[in-house]
């Protein structure tokens, strides 16, 4: 799956795109620690309007940005979850832990 | 016994670019019975979980067989297993427990939460050394049209 991450005034933006299972999310763990790393923002913003299917290992994505962001004392937003994204997040309780749009 | 409608089977390769063509392939078989949008979400993140599993923790370390049988029964009930010959599950009922995961970092231990919750009824047989079945249940409610 593609990442492109911008950050402005502190929030960092992590536009996701294409399919989050275990296949496509080889190498993100990494990459979104990596970018959490290098711009210490106080606001982490996952745009997951290019997600065009996403299974439990979505789940593991949004837990690790949240307790990063949680160390720096900041909080995380996942936006343009679809229905079927936004279902799977919930079975682990995700939505009361950063806000889900 | 409920009587078989119609079925598929597939074998393919425990690689990880076959989780996509696993869940899309079910999906289209499941076509026939109508389902809805949220239903097809439902079928393919319960196969995709599945198949995952037999290919991170069924054969950690090497490539192995996985075959998919869908079977549509009696009353629009679809049947999915998922079979692996990869290392087994020691103890079952451990392995189902929300956030339980003997996986690395990048899991996150709700597999078997999902496909449980994402079907109507999931029963696991497995045996160390020999291997995994997942074999799930979903009713796909008829439509008015
Ligand atoms: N096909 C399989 N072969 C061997 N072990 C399995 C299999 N499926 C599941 N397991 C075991 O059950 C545990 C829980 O699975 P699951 O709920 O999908 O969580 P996760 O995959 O995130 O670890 C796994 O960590 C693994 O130990
Ligand atoms: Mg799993």
């Amino acid at each position: 799956m593609e990442v492109i991450a911008m950050c402005r005034e502190r929030t960092l933006e992590l536009k996701l795109r294409g399919e989050l299972d275990h296949h496509g999310a080889c190498g993100l763990l990494t990459k979104l620690e990596r970018e959490i790393e290098s711009a210490l923002p106080s606001e982490l913003v996952m745009d997951f309007r290019g997600v065009t299917f996403m299974d439990s290992a979505g789940i593991a994505v949004a837990l690790r940005g949240w307790q990063r962001m949680r160390e720096l004392g900041g909080s995380v937003v996942l936006r343009g979850v679809s229905a079927q994204a936004r279902k799977v997040l919930e079975t682990a309780g995700v939505g009361r832990m950063m806000t889900i749009e | 016994m409920q009587r078989t409608e119609n079925y598929m089977v597939m074998e393919f390769l425990s690689r990880s670019s076959n989780e996509s063509f696993a869940r899309t392939a079910v999906a289209t078989f499941a076509a026939q019975l109508d389902p809805t949008l949220d239903e097809i979400g439902d079928i393919k993140t319960a196969v995709s979980e599945a198949v995952t599993n037999s290919i991170v923790h069924g054969y950690p370390n090497t490539l192995g067989k996985i075959v998919v049988k869908v079977r549509i029964l009696e009353k629009n009930t679809l049947e999915i297993s998922v079979r692996d010959w990869g290392c087994g599950i020691e103890n079952i009922d451990k392995a189902r427990e929300p956030m339980f995961t003997t996986g690395g970092e990048e899991r996150s231990g709700m597999g078997f939460t999902i496909m449980e919750s994402f079907t109507d009824r999931m029963r696991v047989k497995s045996s160390v050394g020999r291997g995994t079945t997942v074999v799930m249940q979903k009713r796909i409610a008829p439509r008015m049209r």
